[in-house]
């Protein structure tokens, strides 16, 4: 029987949770990493058993570890106590450096409007490459792609993207100047999709190479100029591997759609009762069907009155249905972060998310119920799931 | 050049990251000074490359203090002469984590 294993970040650490196909039992383990943050955790498509994980602290900065043996023990690749054949340390899997030759280092804007020079905070996503298990793009706030072609042992910057000349005006969201979204195109290898709070999305067609920024269409208040080419706030975009070109996008206001790759947006916020929201994503099989959490306002991170809600759509969008059972229905106030949904690939698709009050929640049946897995972790950054034989 | 065994306490996170128990002893040779002792630590244990200062720069992780015998060094310019009761292994170096946040 297949069973799905779900990686759960979180601001103390990481979880795994496991189950079968039934999803009723599950075991929990962790937390790894104790004590740092945990932003995001991905496993290889190529290889399951391979995991990345990005953890990251205050104190002592950005570390990327990597197990295996499906998170049963972990370490950080190059890190140990080993040297190349030349005498020297191996390469450490925490630095990430701009390059300043391809893409000198100017400035991005600030919050004040002033200009600030870009600095390496923290890796906000790992997305492993869907054909090399040792392949593996971060991205990083300040806002840049990085590349691993060896397991995490060293970084490259793509340096096209941050080198595109519209980074001077790019400016940081509320939690940061952040690359926070990759999608990788499984029917085109050289397609690649971003996107950046608060500059917004960005496409490449080479394979990293160069980039161009697609966000025509989206409309923000806080702009000026609504037809500006960056400096809108992507919050994240989902795409179906099943029917890729078509994106799906939740952004600060508005949760929008694309059948062009990008290159043209429109709004199917629909009957959505707030189309404020963070997490987004469509259903392993039926590419129509997309889920979005739709937190108050932009100024109250939580659950329109007190009621935590995953609304479906089974038509791309403008027409919603409100998923409630199993979730509570007063009192909630949890915010349910970008990163913090996805989907299983088993017949009957299964929804998780995880919220800033520490449950994860899973729904078996495609949205219909929902039970939480666990009540009480720290608060929930990112979740993902791996469906295993 | 004289070879000398310092011992250095880490901070808790520091230690699980390295996968070493309690104090780390280190061999430096003379002179002994901040930047050599750090560049010995990450020579051994280079995941600890960046967590305790940058990768490039090498400046100090704000966050994070260097206490000799009592006194902070964290200002000391890590050029400095350590204090023969550090270089002896008499006393530990000791790299703190400020007590900051939750």
């Amino acid at each position: 029987m297949s069973k799905v294993r779900v990686l759960a970040g979180t601001r103390k650490g990481a979880f795994i949770l496991t189950a079968d196909g039934k999803r009723e039992n599950w075991d929990v383990s962790g937390p790894f990493f104790a004590g740092w943050e945990v932003y995001h955790m991905k496993g290889s498509p190529v290889n399951p058993d391979r995991i990345y994980v990005s953890q990251t602290s205050g104190w002592f900065g950005q570390i990327v570890q990597r197990s295996d043996d499906g998170g049963k023990t972990w370490h950080a690749p190059g890190g140990g106590q080993q040297k190349s054949p030349q005498g020297w340390p191996m390469g450490e899997s925490n630095r990430f450096v701009y390059d300043s030759v391809a893409a000198p280092l100017t400035t991005h804007q600030w919050y004040d409007g002033t200009q600030h020079p870009w600095e390496f905070k923290r890796v906000w996503h790992l997305e492993p490459s869907l054909t090399d298990a040792d392949a593996v793009y971060a991205g990083v706030e300040d806002a840049a792609i990085f590349h691993s072609k060896d397991g995490a042992h060293s970084w490259q910057e793509l340096p096209g993207l941050r080198g595109h000349g519209t980074g001077p005006n790019w400016q940081p969201g509320a939690g940061g100047m952040c690359l926070h979204t990759i999608v990788l195109d499984p029917d085109d290898p050289q397609r690649i999709y971003i996107a950046i709070s608060a500059a917004g999305a960005f496409r490449s067609d080479d394979g990293g190479a160069s980039w161009k920024p697609i966000n025509k269409g989206l409309r923000s208040q806080f702009l000026p100029d609504q037809d500006a080419e960056v400096g809108h706030c992507v919050h994240h975009i989902a795409m179906s591997p099943r029917r890729p070109g078509v994106l799906f996008m939740q952004k600060h206001w508005d949760v929008m759609r694309s059948d062009d790759a990008g290159d043209n947006w429109r709004e199917v916020s629909g009957n959505l009762p707030t189309d404020f929201g963070f997490a987004i994503d469509v259903h392993a099989h039926e590419p129509e069907t997309i889920y979005v959490a739709p937190i108050k306002s932009d100024s109250e991170h939580y659950p329109l009155d007190g009621k935590l809600q995953v609304w479906r759509s089974r038509t791309g969008g403008n027409e919603w249905e409100a998923m409630t059972n199993g979730l509570p229905q007063e009192n909630c106030y949890v915010n349910v972060l970008r990163d913090a949904m996805c989907v299983d690939q088993l017949d009957d698709c299964g929804i998780y998310f995880g919220t800033t009050g520490g449950q994860v929640y899973c729904s078996p049946d495609a949205g219909d119920t929902w039970k939480p897995i666990v009540r009480d972790l720290p608060a929930v950054l990112s979740v993902e799931v791996q469906t295993l034989p | 050049m004289t070879e000398r065994l310092l011992r250095i306490e880490l901070p808790h996170h520091l230690r699980t990251l390295a996968q070493v128990g309690g104090e780390v002893r280190l061999a430096v040779e003379d002179p002994v000074t901040l930047t050599r002792v750090l560049d010995a630590l990450e020579a051994r244990y280079p995941v600890l490359r960046g967590a305790i200062r940058d990768h490039d720069t090498l400046k100090r992780r704000p966050f994070l203090r260097f206490f000799v015998c009592a006194e902070d060094w964290s200002h000391v310019s890590p050029e400095t002469l350590l204090p023969e009761a550090i270089a002896e292994g008499r006393e530990p170096l000791m790299i703190v984590g400020a007590i900051a946040g939750g």
